[in-house]
């Protein structure tokens, strides 16, 4: 407990050259760090200088109803080297999938840092929270709510991690049997970042989390409260096949020429016009590929809603007349069909939300 | 399954697809000339521009090997080299899986990373200090102890 104290009172620079790690070590990490959190990199050195003065902030991160997708992204994530030294930096408190303590221990050690760090710690939350009864989800024996209540009091900021935590998720679509909610329907007096994706790109969770640990505040967020760093362009703005939908030229099916020759899958339901996040640039499995890249058009798995979006293979708005002529002259007029198309799509979902209906187990039994 | 059973895909490579890698290469020009003029380094994070698969490749075969090629052993491998464009070096780091963490084209007389750091000397002058003290008397009490025999 005593080394445990020391350690959280040492600054980042003090526990890493304690661990023999070298300044030049360090400045790799600043350079891939800055990379990471898509700063320029002629932030290095002002990162540097933070990271070298940080000291380990308490995190409690709090599993709702959530399939463990996000935890899995971020203790898969490809920079292991890095998102280790991420992980020395934080002080992760509680837990409950990756701590060794359960039952009584476990929450003691929640009670104990909450206490410790009142009003300093970052509250991390994966999976939402069902208010229709407070059975469908607990944690020994405290609903999520109750949980959530309770721990986000003395929080500094809270990180809602997933598109579950973030806007409700999977649990929130139709018929939304436990009346899930997000962590922003709930908490209204906190700063919250919403990390959303189903799961969030691994280095996009450690970024923010970095952001915070550098700068110590939280990072520039959008209209939807996530981090415009990651979720500041859509995918399709950041893809490399547009200039593929600048020219009209679609695959219309996954087999066909235009599926061979690597052509816009905004036909095969892409919802990259319509989707924030990073994918496009930071991509997946250490930076291999991404779903588009793949062959896979964008579910669109940040947004709100995704799931109810009217499906994942249907166009998000069909054009009314010859798409080649189309985007002819959208390219002339500055890619505004790009635009439009951006629009409709929110539209449609404005519209799918609007005629969302709750479900009862009743109604389901009927 | 043989080759032939497998799709095969034909992903256009070139300037026609996201028009990055002329950019890019002007940039560096550009950079290049500012370094010259007023000695202003510069970087390009290669992993924030959105590049088709291939076009990397196309960048980094542009740009060529020079003469100085080093290899860092610091939380992973690095590789840094001189491009044939002298000043103009391609910095790429590793971990320890030996995936790519990070990518950057440095316009620079000599990349920050390859200097030996303050704090690394003040730490490596304290151990020298300490190891030639240690070996001085190791070296006294060997003496000592043969004068005593």
């Amino acid at each position: 407990m005593t080394n445990d104290l020391s350690r959280k009172d040492k600054t980042l620079g003090e526990t890493l050259r304690s661990q023999g790690i070298s300044r030049r070590s360090f400045l790799k990490f600043c350079a891939a760090t800055a990379s990471m959190m898509a700063l320029p990199p002629s932030m290095i050195p002002t990162i540097a200088n933070a990271l070298e003065k940080a000291r380990r902030p308490s995190v409690i991160w709090l599993s709702f109803q959530e399939c463990t997708g996000c935890t899995e992204s971020l203790t898969r994530a490809h920079t292991a080297t890095v998102e280790s030294l991420i992980f020395d930096s934080i002080s992760l408190d509680y837990h409950h999938t990756l701590q060794a303590a359960a039952g009584h221990a476990a929450e003691a050690a929640r009670e104990a840092a909450m206490e410790e760090n009142n009003g300093k710690y970052l509250l991390v939350v994966d999976g939402s929270i069902p208010l229709d009864n407070p059975g469908y989800s607990t944690i020994a024996g405290i609903s999520n709510y109750d949980m959530l209540m309770d721990t986000a009091r003395g929080a500094a900021a809270i990180i809602s991690v997933g598109t579950c935590a973030a806007f409700g998720g999977i649990p929130h679509a139709k018929p939304n049997p436990t009346g899930a909610v997000s962590v922003s329907d709930i908490i209204k007096d906190k700063p919250i970042i919403n990390v959303p994706g189903c799961p969030p790109i691994p280095v996009v969770i450690t970024g923010v989390l970095t952001h915070f640990l550098t700068f110590g505040t939280i990072p520039e967020l959008d209209n939807l409260g996530r981090p415009k760093t990651f979720y500041g362009q859509s995918i399709h703005d950041r893809c490399y096949r547009r200039p593929f939908y600048d020219k009209g030229l679609f695959a219309e099916t996954f087999d066909d020429e235009g599926a061979r020759l690597g052509w816009c899958l905004y036909k095969l339901g892409c919802k990259g016009p319509t989707s924030y996040n990073a994918c496009a640039t930071t991509k997946w499995n250490g930076g291999v590929s991404f779903p588009i890249e793949a062959g896979h058009p964008c579910l669109g798995c940040s947004e709100p809603d995704f799931w109810d979006g009217g499906g994942f293979y249907k166009a998000i708005s069909m054009p009314t007349e010859n798409i080649t002529k189309t985007t002819i002259y959208a390219a002339a007029a500055g890619v505004a069909v790009g635009v439009a198309v951006g629009a409709t799509g929110r539209m449609k979902k404005a519209s799918a939300s609007k005629a969302h209906q709750k479900v009862t187990i009743d109604d389901l039994e009927k | 399954m043989s080759d032939a059973s497998l799709p095969q895909f034909n992903i256009q490579i070139g300037n026609d697809l996201t028009w990055n890698v002329q950019p890019i290469l002007h940039e560096i020009r550009h950079a290049l000339r500012k370094l010259l003029e007023t000695g202003e380094s510069s970087i390009i994070d290669l992993r924030s521009i959105p590049l088709a698969p291939g076009e990397e490749e196309t960048i980094i075969d542009t740009l060529g090997c020079g003469e100085v090629h080093a290899k860092l052993n610091a939380l992973g491998p690095s590789e840094i080299y001189e491009t044939r464009f002298t000043g103009v070096w391609l910095i790429t780091h590793f971990n320890e899986e030996s995936s790519i963490i990070g990518r950057f084209i440095e316009i620079t007389r000599f990349p920050d990373i390859l200097k030996s750091q303050h704090e690394d000397m003040t730490i490596a002058l304290d151990q020298l200090e300490q190891e030639l003290e240690h070996a001085s008397l190791s070296d006294q009490n060997e003496t000592e102890a043969e004068t005593n025999t």
